[in-house]
Order: C-alpha cells, then structure tokens, then sequence
C-alpha cells in the first residue's frame, strides 16, 4: 500500500499521494436505475404507478388514431369508410394550399426559391463552425428581407408579376407575419427597454406609456383596429395594405413584451459593471453594445425565446381579420364539401398543431442550446 | 521613486452631497506626477466617493477637479478625455465575465483607441505577463480566483496607458492568501513611477510605497502627512483612534 499513515510524535502524516480511484457505480443496469428514480419511497412510487397508468390510458389509443389505424392512401373514399381514424389524403391532396395560401399556381416557383434561401440562412446562422457568419446575419436582416419582398410581391420591370397580399397565403403568410415580428420586435424592444430606464424623464416616460398601452389590449383587439379604425384616421383615397397593418400591429405588440423581458435583463447587470466600463472611457452606447446588452440579453434568453414563441403562435389570430395563415387556410379548406367526413377537422386541426410545435419546439432547442454555449464559468 | 513638481491632480474646495446629506467637505487636495498616496478611514468616510470624483464615476457640485490639465465639468469631451488618463482598479474588480481575460483587456484599446487588434492584443499580453499571468489570458474571468481576477483588472487598465491610477480598496474583497500578489503588482507598478491613489487599509503597503497618507473621516481630510510622520506620530485624535483600533485588531 503506498499510503500508509505514519505516526511521528502526536501528529497524523500523510505518507504519499492517494492513487485515484473511479467514481463509485450507483447504477448497475436498468433494474437499479429504476428503483433508484421511480420506485424510492412511498410518494415516489406512487407517482410513477399513476404516470405509468395515465400514459398506458392516452397512448395506445392517440397513436392508433394517428398512426396505426389512421388512413394513409386513398382519398375521400377510404377516409369515408374509416372515418374514426386520422384522414391524411386529406392533407396529401391540399398541402400544396396549406403552404402557399392562394398564391398564383405558374408563380410559385418563386415562394420555393424564398424558403430554400430563408433555410439556408437560418442553416448557415444556426451551424456553428460555418464560415463568415457575421455575414450572414448581415445578410439574413438587409438583404433577405428585401429579396423575399421583391419576389413574393413581384416587381414589373424584373419580369416578376405581381402576386398582391391578399393571395398570399398559408404556412408561408405565417412564416412572413412571424418572421417580420421577431425581426422588428428584438431591436424595437432593446431601444423600448434602454428608453423606459433612461434618466431622461421625457424619453422614459414616452417609451413606459408605449409599452404598457401595447402591454395592455388584446391581440385581437390591435388586430381589429389595424383593420377597421386605422383606414378611418387615413384620408379619403389613401389605402394601406391589410396584411403591412397586421405586421405592425403585431411587430409593435412583441416589441412592448420584448421590451420588458430585456428590461428584466438589464435590471440583473450589476452597477460595477457600468462602472467598470466607463472607468475603462468607454462611451454610453459602446457601453451598452458591448458589455451590457450582450449579458442582459444572455440571461434571459429563455425569456426572449418565450416572446418568440407566443409571437409565432399568435400569428393565427390575423384569421378573424380575413388573412389566411396556415390555422385559417386548414380550417378554410375543412369546409370542402368533398371532404365532409368527420375526422377531417380533426386531421386539420392537428396537422396545424403538429406544424407549429416542430417550429416552437425547435425555437426551444435552440435557446437552450445557445444559454449551455453562453455559459462562461460562475459569475459573480 | 521620483516624484516631479509637475502637478497631475488639483482638487480645490470640492463639494458633494448626496440629497441633503453632505458627503465630501471642502476637500482640497493636490497631487504631483510619480507620486503615491494612501487615502485611508473609517466605513463611509467618503474615501470612495473622493476618488471616484476623480473619474466623474460621482459628479461632484461645488469646488474645481482638474486632471492633468483638464477640467472635470458637464463637458462629455472632458470626461471622456479624463477617463482615458485615468485607469481605476475596483474592490470587486468589475471584469466583464462574458469576455476572456484577454478581451477585457483589449477591449477599451480597440474601441476607445482605435488601436488594431493585433497590437491591442501584443499590449495585452505584455500587460499580463507584468502582472505574472499570461497563461490565463483565454481564460474567462469566472474561472480565476479573486486575486488573479484583481491582477487581471489591473492588467485591464494598465492597457489604456493611463497616467493615473485609482485604487478602491483593490484588497479588500480578498482572501488573505491572495492579497500579497496583488500588492506585490501595485508596489511594482509604484516602483515604475506611475502616479497612484489608493483607497486601503493595507498600512505595511502605505509604508512601504506612500509619499502621503490621507485621513478622511465623516467627508473631511483630517490629517495628510508622510507616512512615517502619520503612523509614528499622528496629530488629530480621530486619527489617533482609527490608527489604534486598525493596528491593534
Ligand atoms: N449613491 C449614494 N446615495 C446616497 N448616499 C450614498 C451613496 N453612495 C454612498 N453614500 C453615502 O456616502 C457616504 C460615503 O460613502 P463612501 O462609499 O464614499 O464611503 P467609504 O469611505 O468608501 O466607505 P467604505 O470604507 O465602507 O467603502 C456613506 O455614508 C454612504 O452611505
Ligand atoms: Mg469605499
């Protein structure tokens, strides 16, 4: 043994070095893990039996519907003769509406070359060991957004045609109600969040009373507005496009929710932190740009990330006020008389949700990754 | 050491109040290129609101504070100017913790002074191996100890070239075992010349590189000496005191 102790006199002396040992072993195959974490203790125990009872109940039923019993091939006709399982012809015969709205049939090519570019982007920001991704970002919020426009509307003179907003349509008038909210909330946020803290009374009072009039009314209710009280502050002959005045709307309500969550953000950075950088001469927005902003917004990632989320799922609401997104195209097409059996809504309905949670769920994924790759050791 | 008669600092009958409470005294306070002062006493004396006056971290409302010829007033060129002469070294080191080591360090030499990466890092590096931790420069400042975190601060400020060094009580936040590099750094940095103010209650780091102490109680200067003169024969009861209880505890 190496590491005897050795008496000298009163005292204990260690002889040597204690060789390392591996860490001891709690579980030893699934039997152990298992008793270990679902079956310890009375109340443990008997959540887990309840979990389990509640998952045996639900599950064999819901994917028999969905998968194993649910239609898969044939149209209408066999959806009429199964009708208490999932109708997915349905969804293979209207997909092509369910992702381009009423968009011009010869034009569509155009949205396809959109969507490809948008998951490039997202693909190139998203990966991390991909090159020059400053350069994405500044491509993904100038240029993109000018080239989606151009294609989707359309522009004379590049031989595009125009497809006007109303025909526009489906997963991609969510994705661009979406995208344009996210990507104008964030800044308008920031600037809402730095102007209520200000010491300026004037630009701290102007940006509370914004935030907590947008804070304080219903989606529905700014989205009604937007439709029937706007055009009536506008004068005579002047219109304004009923799906811009559903991006504003919506854009301007994130912002007032983005706005409180940084602020949440910057309430954490601690007063040395300001101090250290205006010892260090550093001017008030380069102050802010580069050492309080970037851990504000690191804290609440989560939070920022739960904005987008609601902001994505919100975006549904635009059908009462005749924008067909993806929830209003589903529920549009529903009504097809062809299509009159029962477990078709259902099919619709969850069709939408399924598409929606692989986006919000994958918004999720990403925020938590981005908090681990945040991380930079115990803070003070 | 050399201290020049060229004067740095001029502080002249300097007032400031917090609300109604009146926290700096008719301060007047004069302090030569190359030299080193020790302002010490008691918790909320205003020894840290004097030298944060200095910066315009406080802002002070009667009085006159010049600094290497410039006067500190609501004129944001001033500030910036003062800043940029004026490095401080915080008692909680105020690193920024989502920057390693070395982009706390270059970070103020490229945004403020333009300087290039490159050269901004060279410097950083020069400035951390002075401070005798080089390795660590990839580092983030979560994963030093406090004294190496208080080296990297001052590292920090040593790389904007300042003329000027602010210390609040650099010491104090530390674990005894730690305070000794760090002072072994400041007593370094004094041995170069630099002009330094430090609020500490290290009295062996007064003896050794002070050319004054300063005693300030209740918002007022009560007694400014060479330190020898101040520890061995202090002439204000006040000060009498404080020496008594802080060397005999
Ligand atoms: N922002 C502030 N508002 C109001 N009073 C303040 C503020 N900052 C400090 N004070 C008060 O001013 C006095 C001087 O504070 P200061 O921090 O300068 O003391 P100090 O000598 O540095 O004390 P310490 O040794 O505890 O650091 C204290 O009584 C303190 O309570
Ligand atoms: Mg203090």
């Amino acid at each position: 043994m190496a590491t005897t102790d050795q008496y000298s006199g009163g005292g204990i002396v260690n002889a040597g070095d204690l060789p390392d040992k591996p860490a001891p072993i709690r579980t030893d195959g699934a039997i152990a893990w298992m008793r270990d974490n679902l079956f310890d203790g009375v109340s443990n125990t008997l959540f887990s039996l309840v979990a389990f009872a509640l998952v045996l109940y639900v599950l064999p039923p819901a994917l028999g519907w969905l998968i194993f019993n649910a239609n898969w091939s044939g149209g209408a006709e066999a959806c009429r003769i199964n009708p208490d399982a999932a109708c997915w012809p349905f969804v293979g015969a209207r997909w092509e509406q369910f992702l381009y709205g009423f968009y011009e049939k010869s034009e569509r090519w155009r949205l396809n070359i959109i969507l490809a570019v948008l998951a490039l982007g997202i693909a190139w920001l998203v990966w991390e060991k991909a090159p020059a991704r400053k350069f994405a970002a500044l491509f993904m919020l100038s240029v993109f957004p000018v080239f989606a426009f151009i294609m989707m509307y359309g522009n004379e003179t590049l031989g595009l045609p125009i497809v006007d907003t109303p025909q526009w349509g489906g997963f991609t008038l969510t994705l661009v109600i979406a995208l344009s909210g996210i990507v104008a909330s964030m800044p308008l946020g920031i600037l809402l969040a730095l102007g209520r803290r200000s010491k300026m009374p004037v630009v701290s009072l102007l940006s509370t009373v914004f935030i907590e009039f947008w804070r304080g009314i219903p989606l529905v209710a700014v989205l009604f507005m937007a439709t029937i009280m706007f055009p009536l502050f506008l004068p005579a002959g002047v219109t304004f496009d009923q799906l811009l005045r559903a991006v504003i709307g919506v854009s301007l309500f994130a912002s007032a929710y983005m706005a409180e969550v940084v602020r949440g953000g910057l309430q954490a950075i601690p007063k040395g932190q300001y101090e250290g950088a205006m010892a260090l001469g550093l001017p008030y927005p380069k102050m802010m740009r580069l050492i309080i902003l970037p851990q504000a917004l690191k804290i609440v990632i989560p939070g920022i990330v739960n904005t987008f989320i609601g902001l994505f799922k919100d975006t549904t609401l635009v059908l009462i006020i005749a924008l067909f997104d993806l929830l209003g195209i589903v529920q549009a097409s529903i009504a097809d008389p062809n299509w009159s059996i029962k477990s078709v809504p259902y099919t619709g309905y969850v069709f939408v949700a399924i598409s929606f949670w692989i986006c919000c769920y994958g918004m999720a994924r990403y925020s938590r990754y981005l908090e681990a790759k945040l991380h930079t050791g115990h803070e003070r | 050491m050399q201290v020049s008669e060229e004067r740095v600092i001029n502080i002249a009958d300097m007032n400031k109040w917090y609300g109604q409470f009146h926290v700096l005294k008719d301060i007047n306070l004069t302090v030569n290129r190359g030299e080193r002062i020790v302002i010490c006493g008691p918790s909320g004396s205003g020894k840290s609101t004097l030298i944060r006056c200095i910066n315009r971290l406080e802002e002070h409302q009667q009085g006159s504070i010049n600094v290497d010829g410039i006067e500190l007033n609501n004129d944001l060129k001033n500030i910036d100017a003062i800043r940029r002469e004026v490095g401080m070294v915080f008692q909680h080191f105020n690193l920024f913790p989502h920057l390693t080591v070395l982009e706390n360090c270059t970070l103020a030499p490229i945004w403020v002074k333009k300087m290039p990466k490159k050269e901004a890092e060279e410097v950083a590096m020069k400035y951390l191996e002075r401070v005798r931790i080089p390795e660590q420069a990839d580092k983030f400042p979560g994963q030093l100890s406090g004294g190496q975190q208080q080296r990297v601060a001052i590292a920090r400020s040593l790389c904007m070239n300042p003329k000027i060094m602010l210390f609040d009580e650099p010491t104090s936040a530390l674990d005894p075992e730690m305070i000794k590099e760090v002072l072994d750094v400041m007593i370094e940095l004094a041995r170069e010349g630099m002009t330094m103010i430090c609020v500490t209650h290290e009295m062996g780091f007064a003896k050794t590189v002070a050319n004054r102490v300063i005693f300030m109680d209740g918002g007022q200067i009560i007694e400014e000496n060479e330190p020898e003169e101040f520890f061995n024969n202090p002439q204000s009861e006040r000060t009498q005191l404080f020496l008594s209880q802080i060397l005999n505890h």
